[in-house]
């Protein structure tokens, strides 16, 4: 097993620490992982995006041509990566965040109105989680399980009273995903 | 009982691997993309554990000479910075050299010159292996290209350090400075107290006592003939460390038709580039040197006579491509790929580059 994903989006959306989270759910499975983050001036409000890879085997090269799954949560993330996914690959967009949906036929496109979703709960931290449950539906590349034991890992121990609240909107966005 | 596997920075693993090690102290100062180092140590607070010194000086000059100091009497001393940084710290180093004292010195190279950028470069290569400060000296260079090669070379490079009395360097980049992978971080070990330095390090400056004479750290030496004896026995150490201590890794080199020689995440880079060219019938060999300085010489030669040709790819204009050709010294020849600036090239243009180039 071999997956590489590009998560974009905006600074501030969460995009790094969502790909945190399925880097330690790779770890607590015992596969082999690498995040690499833009650290780049455009990581201060601009776009941020993060490259997580998760395999069975050593992994080569943190720096990739091309991605299995692309998580897009901006116009000017899908402008940049939707050439980026491989034929047969998928693309996962924000209904929000995106105004000219993605139009190569060559891929699975699906949407999730996560940013939505999160405004209704009235929980914007809710806005990757709800994502990386929509991810995992279609891509169960990591189990329910392993990601609630990464967010343990990931998170400080301050924090672990919202590890409910993260499974709930993990839950709720396996709901909300939905195929184009 | 089995370290555990942990996921963490290449700058974080660092600052771990030095608590780990024992060391006495850091001394730095805060630069993208490297300032993690200084960060976790000041997280972790050491001075409460093993006691040792974290130190933000009010500059990189500073830093250095602290280092100086610190490694003058014995102690186990480190700093880190990027690359504006640590052309600040080349007159320190220099002098740490002439002075003959270990310390280990970690440069997360990022895009020059002058303040340049924040994103990955391998553009120090010349400034760490033929000089950067003045006089004939050599910095025993370790070119990480994995999280788990930066915690374990902070014990290689404060050990190589030590046996040749000499500064270390560990040559990372943004990459591998800022991207997370597994890492098993090296077991504790507890600093040396005072009386285990005053027996393990006679040279240094811990006081006198009345069995032996003063010792004198200094870069200083006015009488030329004096000044000559001493360099001519820093090459002697220079050559032993040529001898003993070359380290690389061969990926897929044999009955490889044509050889890529790349350093730290570039080596990386080319690996996926080498799966790539293989899928299309191209026999690419990766040779990653680890040190950097020693340089791998012989066993670039070796494939000199086995290989078509050769292509040093690098994050600069060319550098580490001049002393590949020394190595061959014209039996193949060999070109040079690399992007500028802080871009990183991907898989895919390395391959292009090999088919341009090479075939």
């Amino acid at each position: 097993m071999k997956e590489e994903i590009i998560i974009a989006g905006f600074g501030g959306q969460g995009v790094l620490s969502m790909g945190k989270i399925l880097a330690y759910s790779g770890l607590m499975e015992d596969k082999e992982v690498t995040w690499m983050p833009s650290y780049g001036p455009e990581q201060r409000g601009g776009t941020a995006n993060v490259t997580v890879i998760l395999s069975d085997e050593r992994i080569s090269s943190p720096v990739l041509n091309a991605f299995d799954t692309a998580i897009i949560l901006n116009q000017p993330s899908l402008e940049k990566f939707e050439s980026k996914v491989k034929p047969g690959g998928t693309l996962i967009y924000d209904g929000y965040g995106i105004h000219h949906a993605p139009s190569r036929t060559d891929i699975n496109i699906y949407c999730i109105d996560a940013m939505d979703a999160a405004t209704e709960m009235k929980n914007a931290k809710a806005f990757n989680m709800l994502v990386l449950g929509g991810l995992l539906k279609i891509k169960p590349i990591v189990t329910l399980d392993s990601v609630l034991k990464g967010l343990k890992k990931s998170l400080p121990e301050r924090h672990h009273h919202l590890i409910p609240m993260n499974e709930q909107a993990i839950l709720k966005g396996m709901e909300l995903i939905r195929k184009m | 009982m089995a370290e555990e596997v942990k996921l963490m920075k290449g700058n974080e693993a660092i600052a771990h691997a030095a608590i780990r090690y024992g060391a006495d102290g850091y001394f730095g100062y805060p630069i993208t993309p490297q300032s993690e180092i200084m960060e976790t140590l000041m997280e972790e607070k050491p001075w409460e554990t093993t006691g040792m010194v974290v130190l933000q000086a009010e500059s990189e000059v500073a830093a250095i000479n602290m280092v100086y100091g610190g490694a003058g009497s014995g102690k186990a001393v480190m700093t880190s910075s990027s690359s504006p940084g640590i052309s600040l710290k080349q007159e320190g180093i220099s002098y740490l050299a002439g002075a003959e004292l270990p310390a280990l010195i970690v440069n997360v190279m990022r895009g020059g010159p002058g303040l340049g950028t924040i994103q990955p470069s391998q553009a120090d290569y010349f400034q760490t292996v033929k000089g950067g400060g003045h006089g004939d000296y050599r910095l025993i260079t370790l070119a990480p290209a994995s999280v788990q090669e930066m915690a374990d070379f902070v014990k290689l490079g404060f050990d190589l350090a030590f046996k040749y009395r000499n500064p270390a360097i560990i040559l990372a980049d943004g990459i591998i400075g800022q991207m997370m992978e597994k890492v098993v971080l090296p077991p504790f070990q507890p600093r040396l107290t005072d009386e285990q330095i005053r027996a393990a390090r006679p040279w240094a400056a811990t006081g006198k006592t009345k069995n032996r004479k003063r010792n004198v750290i200094t870069s200083l030496e006015l009488d030329p003939a004096r000044m000559e004896e001493n360099n001519i026995r820093f090459q002697a150490k220079y050559r032993e460390i040529e001898k003993n201590e070359v380290r690389y890794e061969e990926i897929g080199c044999e009955n490889a038709d044509y050889l890529i020689v790349a350093f730290g995440s570039m080596a990386r880079i080319c690996q996926k580039a080498q799966e790539l060219a293989r899928a299309e019938g191209i026999n690419v060999g990766v040779l990653r040197p680890i040190t950097l300085w020693p340089f791998p010489s012989e066993i670039i030669s070796h494939y000199a006579d086995k290989v078509k040709s050769m292509i040093s790819v690098e994050l600069n204009a060319g550098q580490m491509v001049e002393d590949v050709r020394l190595a061959v010294n014209g039996r193949v020849k060999v070109e040079h790929f690399g992007r500028l600036g802080g871009i990183v090239p991907t898989p895919d243009e390395v391959v292009n580059a090999i088919k341009e180039k090479l075939l």
